[in-house]
């Protein structure tokens, strides 16, 4: 069941002047309840500005946003609500922390709910438990901590208003390997336990690969492609044509096939090419 | 909306009026405002306008870009018109309580609100045609004789540009700030006057932290390109005064005379 949809959504900045620019034009996406949606696209192809329709930061130049069906424009007390259930954190967004420790600062959000006390500190060590951030940093000055401690915490400000969607714009941009690796376990993790949707956009089609579910792809403010990563990737041609690469296992798939090695299709995980060419060695192949 | 503000914005071309050498471009800005607060009679103003119109025109910046910056002066324009239409003196030609409009405050009115339009117009002009970078490098240069009184000409030129090139930054980083924390639920523009100052706290900080980051890695960056203030350093863009900003100087010559003479008038 769909959770979160946008119909013939379209923005235009600058309209009517010389700088007029079409950054979304006429994207219809609905997002399933539980699911972990992926979107790649190219820098500038519009994903940013899409993704601050779907809590309505940005208002659409035309078209619409539901959010659980309802047109999330329709009034004031709406847009608020929305921006509690569909929880959206920004690239980099170790930028946005302010408060004295990082308790308080991740009760940024829940505060702003109206809840009451107990239920913030349930929200706010539920939230730190998802991203890892353990008990003895609550009282710690978030600028005390590294950045990749900073980007946990900026992450588990969101996820303590419990999102029904939670969209991250490149949640790993910046960090090293065995960072990246952890924190996309955990959101990966929250999207398992909680069954709200997470929509994840990156630039690492080998992390896209292995935890997207659905992937769809934005082309110059246009949705181009949308489908199993599988689908998508089986399109590699088409993908390099937009400037986007595929991850390593499809392009060494690709090349093997080139040079004659029988392969299946839509082989696009590390694991499953090893297991093929694993396969292909005991069957006494080539490899 | 924090992007529309227009101040001190630059739009490039290659005019005449663009290509001149900014120092030439800021001795006419103050031979301009001498000779706009010369102008006391309607041959003055029209003698200003003029000028304004024939820069405006070889600079090719359209009226209406010129008249969109003067929009957040509308009050102070319209405050001082008013003001002098109650001060003048003589015969009035109307009256209320201590109230009272005369020919001569109307005169007074119009000019004052001329005057100001016409500052205003004219300093945008500037700006509009001449990047940071370059006014930056004219104003040192102007300014340097003032470096035998021992005055930092060439620190204070270096910490104008890069104010003037961190203003765009800025706005660009308190507008993704806001976002980020109205995603958070935080609203900045309901409640009270109290709790909207509340409110701004959680843009405040995150803005000064990341504008000290900014100059601390701006510092950095500076001084592992071995940049160690004024002293010996050549520019890769020398400033050379060419024929067409000695005609430009005849012609501000021509003008300061002509508003002395008009004056007499």
């Amino acid at each position: 069941m769909s959770i979160l949809e946008t119909q013939n959504l379209t923005h235009v900045y600058s309209r009517g002047t010389p700088f007029e620019k079409v950054a979304v034009d006429n994207v219809s996406l609905s997002v399933d309840e539980g699911e972990l949606l992926g979107i790649i696209g190219h820098t500038g192809s519009g994903k940013s500005t899409f993704i601050q329709h779907l809590n309505g930061l940005l208002k659409p130049t035309a078209g619409k946003v539901l959010f659980q069906g309802r047109d999330i424009h329709a009034s004031k007390d709406a847009l608020r609500a929305v921006r509690f259930g569909v929880g959206l954190v920004f690239q980099y967004p170790e930028y946005q922390l302010f408060e004295e420790t990082v308790f308080q600062d991740v009760s940024f959000g829940p505060k702003n709910m109206g809840l009451g006390e107990d239920e913030i500190r349930e929200r706010v060590y539920e939230a730190a438990a998802f991203v890892g951030v353990g008990r003895e940093l609550m009282e710690v000055s978030p600028l005390e901590l590294s950045g990749g401690q900073k980007r946990r915490v900026a992450i588990a400000g969101v996820i303590a208003m419990r999102p029904r969607v939670l969209i991250l714009d490149e949640p790993t941009a910046g960090l090293d390997p065995a960072g990246r690796e952890s924190i996309l376990e955990n959101i990966s993790q929250f999207q398992r336990e909680t069954g709200a949707a997470v929509v994840l956009i990156s630039h690492s089609m080998d992390d896209i690969a292995r935890f997207a579910q659905r992937l769809i792809v934005l082309h110059e403010g246009r949705l181009v492609m949308d489908g199993t990563p599988a689908q998508v990737f089986d399109r590699a041609n088409e993908l390099k044509d937009m400037g986007l690469t595929v991850p390593m296992a499809t392009e060494i798939a690709l090349a093997l096939r080139a040079r004659g090695v029988e392969l299946p299709e839509s082989v696009y995980t590390t694991k499953y090419l090893r297991k093929l060419l694993t396969a292909l060695r005991e069957g006494g192949g080539p490899c | 909306m924090l992007k529309d503000i227009t101040l001190g914005q630059y739009f490039p071309g290659n005019t005449v009026v663009h290509r001149l050498d900014p120092r030439t471009k800021l001795l006419w800005l103050l031979g301009y405002i001498v000779a706009l607060f010369l102008a006391k009679n309607i041959w003055g103003y029209a003698l200003m306008l003029g000028v304004l119109i024939t820069e405006s025109a070889l600079a090719k910046i359209k009226p209406k870009t010129l008249l969109s910056g003067l929009k957040p002066l509308i009050f102070i324009v319209i405050f001082t018109a008013v003001v002098n239409l109650f001060y003048g003196t003589g015969e009035p030609l109307w009256q209320w309580w201590i109230l009272k409009i005369t020919a001569e405050g109307i005169r007074k009115a119009v000019f004052m609100a001329l005057r100001i339009m016409l500052l205003v117009c004219g300093t945008f002009l500037l700006t509009y045609t001449t990047s940071p970078l370059q006014l930056t490098d004219g104003l040192e240069r102007l300014l340097g004789p003032l470096k035998k009184l021992r005055v930092p000409v060439q620190e204070l030129a270096m910490m104008m540009s890069i104010a003037l090139r961190f203003i765009p930054t800025l706005i660009e980083e308190t507008d993704k700030i806001m976002s980020a924390q109205k995603a958070r639920g935080a609203s900045f523009d309901t409640g009270k006057l109290s709790e909207r100052a509340k409110a701004l706290l959680p843009l405040l900080v995150p803005l000064f932290v990341s504008a000290f980051r900014r100059a601390d890695e701006l510092a950095t960056a500076m001084e592992c390109r071995c940049y160690s203030g004024g002293e010996g350093r050549t520019r890769m863009k020398q400033l050379v005064y060419r024929r067409r900003d000695l005609v430009t100087g005849i012609v501000m010559v021509l003008i300061l005379a002509s508003a002395i003479v008009l004056r007499t008038v």
